[in-house]
């Protein structure tokens, strides 16, 4: 099968500029999902560099400044003990961002691992996983949390392990379905035929078309996340005070001097709100313009 | 019903021998049972010799398929023998069959869903030399999948591309590509051109054509286009309710089909020229084929055969040979 054909040298050009592509495509394209990523790359910077950024300290105390009214010195007003709240809301970040990463990063592994062993394989072991499953998800996320977190303690490693462990769990079915329905693919059947491993197979023809709903799956897990935490704050079974988390500032301070500084409660809440919903926009643009067929259309 | 098989010969590159793939039907999750077989293809012995292609023809639900998935081995074989370049690899597993995949390729009748949306063609055509460790030589083996890209009738600078950048013809050219990656001496065609413009199916059959005599390719082409398989085909199979019920050379069946059903088969072809089609007999059947779940005793065809007998209710036809290389599964023809 030798066929003398002048083969013309294809250009690795493509792959170089490929993020910067992506980049100007995510703009041109989908501007709210890019102004998504760009607030959710914010919040990614002001948890990196809170130390740096943060104008005073997370509980360098100003008696005399008690509850002050935002003003350029205090651009976020000040709260109860004459604490900085912007400088909170960045350390606020950094804990969020060590938490959503680190909780939304783990429950998506799990999610795939499950998702995808129970899926591609189904039969018995499809069945009982999900049975599992099942039982697991009956259960109200927040009753567990509050267990693991009364027996253990309050602390950063337990509340990423459990959120991990519970939205990993929960996501396994939307992995699953997913992986259901590409495996029924004939690209799949041809790979088979091939005579490809199953690692291949799952790697090579499942992993990347389950892309989309994986990239859902992490980006709300990240705001799911983020938002459990400060739940958990809130609860007073969160990362304990005094260190800031904005579920901590709600329900702490933001709660009791409401009516007297409304800052207190609007600072961490707007911040809470935006990055969920940047995170949300950002994975939906992501999710869009990953998908090969979806290029070049609007 | 192995009278019916011709002599093998040196030149025979696969053998099929009465066989049978059975479904179970099961009822109940955990403690499962089995409450009926599906015989999806029941006691099926054909030949190829090398070179030629074999069209094995048959409605939905005749179990052509099936036989060409038992025959690649993506099913295992419920009984029966599947002779392959001399070795029965219908037992075959793991390294065994892998060996086997590289010299027996199949191309898929649905040019969409067939390919990978997220690898480029590069890829999707260096696939089966990546899986059988044959893509070492990387200069080596970008050549090779340029010279199988411009074997199809496609640019080698399109490899880079997507699936999703081809029409439906440039895909099942892509397909092909992949299926001769390996140079496998057979190929399995199941409808390659079933879902195509009929404009292009001209095209893609061409082009198996042209393949098949600068590469010396055997064909097993499955399909339910007559006029499809009359030009492609050497030799036709004619399958029903997974059974063959006649096979013979090409020219011995338009011309002179003896069992019922191929007769019936080939009236349904519609004739391009309207004063013809007008005037021409027709052997028309009327009904749906009988559920495989319980296919009725005797001659399968018999509930809608115009020409059924009482003998036909009762027992099952044997495939029996009338001449060199023609057979047929009928008691009209009982010797």
């Amino acid at each position: 099968m030798t066929l003398a054909i002048d083969i013309p040298a294809t250009s690795g050009k493509t792959e170089r500029n490929g993020v910067l592509r992506f980049v100007i495509r995510l703009f041109r394209e989908k501007p709210l999902g890019a102004a998504g990523g760009v607030i959710f790359i914010l919040f990614l910077l002001c948890g990196i560099f809170a130390d740096v950024l943060a104008p005073y300290g997370m509980n360098q105390i100003s008696p005399r400044n008690r509850l002050m009214a935002p003003s350029w010195a205090y651009p976020f007003g000040t709260d109860n003990l004459g604490r900085d709240m912007l400088s909170r809301c960045l350390y606020g970040a950094q804990i969020s961002v060590i938490i959503a990463f680190a909780a939304a990063s783990l429950a998506t592994v799990i999610s795939i691992v499950i998702g995808i062993i129970t899926g591609y394989l189904g039969g018995k072991i499809d069945l009982v996983t999900q049975r599992f499953v099942d039982a697991w998800m009956s259960f109200p996320d927040l009753i567990i949390l509050l267990v693991v977190v009364s027996v253990l303690g309050p602390g950063l490693p337990q509340i990423i392990g459990t959120l991990g462990l519970l939205l990993g769990i929960a996501g396994s079915r939307i992995i699953r379905s997913a992986v259901v329905s590409v495996r029924e693919n004939m690209y799949v059947h041809a790979a088979q035929s091939i005579g490809a491993s199953t690692g291949r197979i799952l790697w090579r023809h499942i992993l990347p078309n389950i892309m989309p709903p994986i990239i859902v799956l992490f980006t709300t897990r990240v705001g799911t996340v983020i938002l459990a935490e400060s739940g958990l704050s809130f609860l007073g079974l969160g990362v304990p005070p005094p260190t800031p988390t904005w579920g901590g500032m709600l329900s702490g301070s933001g709660r009791t001097f409401m009516f007297q500084g409304p800052w207190l409660a609007l600072a961490p809440g707007l911040c809470l709100t935006i990055v969920v919903y940047a995170t949300n926009v950002f994975g939906d643009a992501l999710r869009d313009l990953l998908d090969p067929r979806m290029r070049g259309s609007r | 019903m192995s009278d019916a098989l011709p002599e093998p010969s040196v030149d025979t590159i696969l053998r099929v021998e009465d066989l049978k793939v059975h479904f179970p039907v099961t009822k109940g999750i955990i403690l499962q049972r089995q409450v009926a077989t599906v015989k999806a293809v029941d006691g099926v012995s054909f030949t190829i010799r090398r070179g030629e292609t074999l069209g094995l023809v048959g409605e939905s639900g005749s179990g052509k398929s099936t036989t060409g998935l038992a025959v690649l081995r993506m099913l295992t074989p419920t009984a029966g023998r599947i002779v392959f370049e001399g070795q029965d690899i219908a037992p075959h597993r793991g390294a065994e069959l892998l060996g086997v995949r590289r010299r027996m390729q199949m191309v898929y009748q649905d040019p969409y869903g067939s390919l990978n949306p997220r690898m480029t063609i590069r890829n999707i055509v260096g696939e089966p030399l990546a899986v059988h460790g044959l893509d070492g030589d990387k200069a080596a083996t970008r050549d090779k999948i340029a010279s199988l890209i411009a074997s199809v009738g496609l640019l080698p600078d399109m490899a880079d591309r997507y699936p999703h950048e081809f029409s439906g013809g440039q895909r099942q050219r892509i397909g092909i590509a992949r299926a001769l990656a390996l140079e496998p001496s057979l190929l399995i065609a199941d409808e390659p051109v079933s879902a195509l413009d009929v404009s292009i199916q001209a095209q893609v059959i061409n082009l198996f054509m042209d393949l098949q005599e600068r590469l010396g390719l055997t064909y097993l082409f499955i399909a339910h286009d007559l006029a499809v398989v009359r030009h492609i085909s050497t030799r036709i199979a004619v399958m029903y309710l997974g059974r063959l019920v006649e096979i013979a050379d090409r020219d011995d069946l338009y011309r002179n089909p003896l069992h019922p059903y191929t007769e019936a088969l080939m009236a349904a072809v519609p004739v391009a020229d309207p004063e013809v089609e007008a005037r021409r007999p027709r052997a028309v059947i009327s009904g749906e084929v009988p559920s495989a779940l319980r296919p009725p005793p005797g001659c399968s065809f018999h509930t809608r055969c115009p020409r059924a007998m009482a003998v036909c209710k009762t027992d099952q036809p044997p495939l029996r040979e009338l001449g060199p290389g023609r057979a047929v599964a009928c008691h009209l023809h009982a010797g």
